[in-house]
């Protein structure tokens, strides 16, 4: 009973993308990284939901929308335990489980002011080293940095 | 645009490593080789490095080729807002291989990926500098006769030292032990110790430069220490005298142990240690010439 009663607080989807289980601190910028400010079709979301996982997190429904590999590469770097799941005729047909890639182009900004892709118009390119503790190294000035390091260019 | 280029020391394998020192000996046995004769080398400095310069410039010139270039960016196109992506583009049709000095970290990864000749960076910043690593290694190799099962002792600035991260990164292909002698401010990262941990390679710290800690050392590899790293001055004038190098330290190391320094100095080594048979850093600077001259020959494939 108390479960039901705890879905009811985030609307049902027909067709869209749900992503669950991102640190509510995350989910600001999750919906300014996939400019859900500019969406025309439904927007639903859930903040300081209680999670045995995370602690508090949040919940994102977006209706009639599907990330590209791009958005999914950046809520990877966001909140690598979130959750995606594809809904189709209010049914989940895909469930995705999320994992940094090992290269991220254009994506990232080098905080360090004195590295080349700060100082050039280039694209930035960033190495993931370590897929666990999420810590990434710049392709130009080779300065390793955590997440909390660094930030997503939109 | 894939091409040969020598940006960083980790390009290299440890099979390239003795390839290249083992090049960098017969220069040293016969520097004048007209290997480069009808060959035209780019010496682009954004900023100044007269001693890299000359190095570089010294190796062309002992290989017959020809060097065009500046030193000094106030006289380049950057300031007129060029990017460097044009400046390379541009330089690539006048030269079959360029060397380049940077303060942009990463500089010299961009540019070996738009130029359309080899790249050997001389300096992007606090990154990279690899040809130093390499030079570093010959003089190892040449006054301990190998680089295997080393005891290597570094002392001063560990924390900005780029020659220090390179050279670690570089010995952990031949079983070193390290020390590290560093104050609390200019520590070794903690990337690095962890590189240390992963590849197996044993290595103790300390905070002073003390007889104990150098009396097993085979190498001495002294940096600067200088004044603008501190944020607090009372610790730089505290450390800037336990830092240096004097003749009476030296008493009880090896025989074979030799000291080493990137150069220039300014007080860390004493004028005293200039004349001990254990000072190598002069030395150390002029196989600089013979590992530029082996690098840049195995870059143009000759
Ligand atoms: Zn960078």
């Amino acid at each position: 009973m108390e479960k039901g009663r705890k879905e009811l607080k985030v609307a049902a989807l027909k067709n869209g993308t749900v992503i669950d289980h991102i640190p509510s601190e995350k989910l600001f910028k999750v919906i300014s990284i996939l400019g859900l400010e500019n969406c025309s079709t439904q927007v639903t979301f859930g903040y300081n939901l209680d999670s045995k996982r995370i602690g508090k997190k949040a919940i994102v429904k977006v209706a009639d929308k599907y990330l590209s590999q791009e958005e999914v590469n950046k809520i990877a770097f966001l909140a690598p335990k979130a959750k995606i799941n594809i809904i189709k005729g209010y049914e989940v047909t895909e469930k995705m489980e999320l994992e940094l890639p090992d290269t991220f182009i254009g994506v990232l900004k080098c905080k360090n002011p004195k590295c080349i892709t700060n100082n050039e118009p280039m694209q930035t390119k960033f190495h993931t080293i370590d897929k666990e503790k999420a810590i990434f190294k710049c392709h130009y000035c080779e300065r390793i940095s955590e997440s909390e390091n660094i930030e997503i260019i939109r | 645009m894939a091409n040969k280029s020598l940006v960083s020391i980790t390009d290299y394998s440890k099979e390239k490593i003795l390839q290249i020192l083992n090049k960098a000996a017969e220069f040293e046995k016969n520097p004048n080789q007209p290997l480069l004769q009808g060959k035209v080398v780019a010496t682009l400095f954004f900023e100044p490095s007269t001693r890299t310069r000359l190095s570089f410039e010294t190796a062309v010139n002992r290989l017959g080729g020809r060097v065009i270039g500046f030193s000094d960016a106030s006289t380049t196109s950057g300031t007129k807002g060029e990017t460097l992506k044009d400046t390379i583009i541009m330089v690539s049709n006048y030269a079959d291989l360029i060397v380049m000095r940077n303060p942009i970290e990463g500089a010299a990864r961009y540019a070996a990926e738009v130029a359309k000749v080899p790249i050997i960076n001389a300096g992007d910043g606090a990154n990279q500098h690899p040809t130093q690593t390499m030079l570093d290694l010959y003089s190892i190799k040449k006054t301990q006769g190998k680089l295997e099962n080393l005891k290597i002792c570094m002392v001063g600035d560990l924390k900005y030292g780029r020659t220090i991260h390179s050279l670690i990164m570089a010995m952990s292909h031949f079983n070193p032990t390290f020390t590290f002698i560093a104050p609390d401010e200019l520590k070794l990262p903690e990337e690095y110790k962890m590189f240390c941990k992963e590849n197996n390679i044993a290595f103790t710290e300390h905070d002073e430069l003390t007889e104990e800690a150098i009396s097993d050392a085979d190498i001495l590899y002294m940096t600067r220490v200088q004044k603008e790293r501190f944020t607090d001055l009372y610790e730089y004038e505290k450390v800037k005298d336990v830092y240096t190098l004097r003749n009476k330290l030296l008493e009880n190391t090896k025989p074979n142990m030799r000291i080493l320094h990137p150069l220039p100095r300014v007080n860390e080594i004493d004028y005293d240690v200039d004349n001990n048979e254990k000072a190598y850093y002069f030395e150390q600077a002029r196989n600089g010439v013979f590992a530029r001259q082996a690098i840049i020959c195995d870059l143009l494939g000759l």
